[in-house]
């Protein structure tokens, strides 16, 4: 039984410009304890998911289809069930680690108050459980950090406090979304390691959102790579990086700059992430791929599956995408 | 080697800070941000400058610039200093460089039409250019730069991250500057917009021979575009070397580190990698440690470093290093030595 299994879901919002189709029949499972990287520019819908997931999606949101965590159908329920799943079951980590922790209350009253809150543990030993967490991810002098304010901290400490506090209750599943993106290499390196630790030593299943291809190499086994609200391959992340079946990925591939191999020039892909308030009918990159033909243009390509646990949406036959 | 047409000679930068809870009458804490920097660009060159964020890169291009004051050392522009000119001149000087800021959104302003935007360099610093002209050239400049020049009455909210950085571009080579300096020019955008934008700005520079220095802290970004990279720790240029040299032969730890640091997009490669974690951040520019800055994050500190500032070495090739150590940094066997060798 997978841990998470996500089936047709679609995220829709309600705008003045029209309808925004933010996620468009997403199909995705998750084994305990593994890590699922999703890859994706903005605009792809890729944290819109993990809103719908967790139940976080803005008023004017509407999510379809079914998400079932442990066998349980969790998407769409009343908040007062869903505040039982998030941060005992499935925790979140969001991007900015400035505007997600609350600037008026000290770090220690803030964790303390998850713990408080969702397992009824007294302030006391919230408080040391808390400390215990700091210490686990590497802040140092963490007892008295607790009476610390966040922003007294640098970014790269905030968002261990929030890896701290996202791990507070064990969940069995922790979604980052863009977890590094504020931060320096050096920095990023370090919350990469921590990742890979949270990983091992709690056993959590992990989904990181991102759209640096770079990291998702040394830190997920699987990724999905999404466009346009939609999966446009899975595989493992050997499979995909080494052999991309899908020509936006060797797109994004091709794109990023690397510090091993010299290149005369970087390839684009050409155009700008799509308008999802008017998506095109059919394959939604279609607008900016180089194997587009006819098709492309009048129904969007199944998700098939070739071997090995490998998926891809694409008309365009596996040979020529290279 | 040409005659360079920027000269930065130890060049310190420093900001009066009121200390929290202080009272108004005592006297402010200075910041060093930048510490005698010295770097030079030659015509139709690039230089990237990288380091942490708080390394004082931003603070460096915005003194070549001219918008924040040199507190010692100069800045000299085909041999001229720049402090030393007279406003007018100053003025006139304002035409050669141009800049590229990081949010692309942010730089422009949201009341002004892309076009109004584009032609304001040019109507401030020709003011004789008749109306006609201006609309030829904004509109020459913004197709040159990938925009339709039938989009010049839409103001900026119409237009995505990559195109108000091509607009962010279009207004920095209007008045046909010989320097642009861009200020992390590319690192709110997606990786592939990034692309378009840095081959962008690699045409432009050979079509128009412009100079760039090109501040980002992504080190894969600065090694694609750059000829000659800069490393900046604290203040500080810690090393500095054409950039294949750079990042092949890196001396300075702190460069290793950084190198070390960089994710490589393939998975055999990043299993492969040797991962050696610098710990900790940059410390406080209030407080810097004395002698080596890095020294509190160094692999290979010495007690020595603590007491004497290392001097800046020439080890061949133009190849710069501010580290008394840098034979046994970038060998690493000796490294090894030196971490099992108790201190």
């Amino acid at each position: 039984m997978a841990l998470l299994d996500v089936t047709d879901l679609s995220v829709s919002f309600d705008t003045p410009d029209g309808k925004v189709h933010a996620v468009n029949g997403m199909n995705l499972s998750l084994d305990a304890g593994d890590s699922l990287a999703i890859v994706g520019e903005s605009g792809s819908g890729k944290t819109q998911l993990a809103f719908a997931i967790l139940g976080l999606l803005a008023k004017n949101g509407h999510a379809r289809g079914s998400v079932r965590f442990q066998d349980q159908e969790i998407l769409n329920l009343p908040e007062a069930k869903i505040n039982k799943i998030r941060a005992n079951e499935i925790a979140m980590i969001f991007q900015d680690p400035m505007t997600s922790l609350n600037p008026y209350m000290r770090v220690g009253d803030q964790m303390a108050e998850v713990l408080m809150l969702h397992k009824g543990t007294s302030k006391r030993a919230a408080l040391d459980e808390s400390a215990k967490m700091l210490d686990a991810v590497r802040i140092p002098d963490a007892r008295s950090r607790l009476r610390m304010y966040p922003h007294e901290f640098s970014g790269g400490m905030r968002q261990r406090i929030m890896a701290a506090m996202a791990l507070l209750c064990r969940p069995k599943l922790l979604i980052a979304d863009e977890p590094t993106t504020a931060l320096d290499v050096t920095v990023q390196n370090q919350i990469m390691e921590l990742m890979a630790d949270i990983q091992r030593d709690f056993g959590t299943a992990l989904i990181l959102i991102t759209h640096d291809l770079a990291i998702v190499a040394g830190a997920c086994a699987e990724t999905l790579v999404m466009y346009g609200g939609q999966v446009m391959e899975i595989g493992t992340t050997d499979d995909v990086f080494e052999a991309p079946s899908h020509p936006y990925t060797l797109g994004l591939l091709n794109a990023v700059p690397r510090l091993d191999i010299p290149q005369a020039s970087l390839q684009t892909i050409p155009g700008d992430p799509p308008d999802l308030t008017a998506l095109p009918p059919g394959c939604p990159f279609s607008p900016r791929c180089p194997a587009r033909h006819e098709p492309c243009a009048l129904s969007m390509p199944p998700l098939e599956g070739f071997g090995d646990g490998r998926f891809r949406a694409c008309h365009a036959a596996r040979e020529d995408i290279a | 080697m040409s005659e360079p047409l920027l000269a930065v000679n130890d060049v310190s930068v420093t900001f009066n800070v009121m200390r929290h809870g202080a009272w108004p009458w005592t006297p402010p804490a200075k910041l060093q941000a930048v510490k005698e920097a010295s770097i030079t660009l030659e015509p139709g060159k690039t230089l990237g400058l990288v380091g942490e964020s708080g390394s004082g890169k931003s603070t460096l291009a915005r003194a070549i610039v001219g918008t924040v004051p040199v507190s010692a050392g100069q800045v000299l522009w085909r041999g001229e200093d720049i402090m030393a000119m007279s406003p007018a001149k100053r003025r006139a000087h304002g035409r050669h460089v141009q800049m590229v800021f990081q949010d692309p959104l942010a730089a422009l302003n949201p009341r002004m039409t892309v076009g109004q935007v584009v032609a304001e360099p040019l109507v401030t610093h020709y003011p004789d250019l008749s109306k006609t002209e201006v609309r030829d050239k904004v509109g020459a400049m913004m197709e040159r730069v990938g925009l339709l020049p039938a989009l010049i009455n839409r103001y900026p909210h119409e237009f995505s991250g990559g195109q108000c950085q091509r607009i962010g571009i279009a207004r920095a080579l209007i008045t046909e500057p010989e320097l642009v300096v861009c200020d992390e020019p590319v690192s709110a955008l997606d990786v592939s917009v990034q692309a378009q934008v840095v081959n962008l700005l690699q045409d432009l520079q050979r079509e128009m021979d412009l100079s760039l220095l090109f501040i980002a802290h992504d080190l894969s970004v600065v090694r694609h575009i750059s000829h000659r990279i800069a490393v900046m720790y604290l203040g500080r240029i810690v090393e500095a070397a054409s950039a294949a040299d750079l990042i092949a032969n890196p001396r300075h730890p702190y460069t290793k580190a950084l190198i070390a640091s960089v994710p490589i997009p393939s998975p055999k490669a990043e299993r492969a990698r040797h991962r050696p974690v610098l710990e900790g951040e940059l410390p406080s520019p209030l407080a810097p440690p004395s002698g080596c800055v890095f020294r509190t994050r160094c692999p290979i500190a010495r007690p020595g470093c603590a007491a004497e500032i290392p001097t800046v070495a020439d080890i061949g090739d133009n190849h710069i290093v501010a580290c008394p150590y840098h034979a046994e940094a970038g060998d690493p066997a000796a490294q090894q030595d030196l971490e099992n060798t108790p201190m």
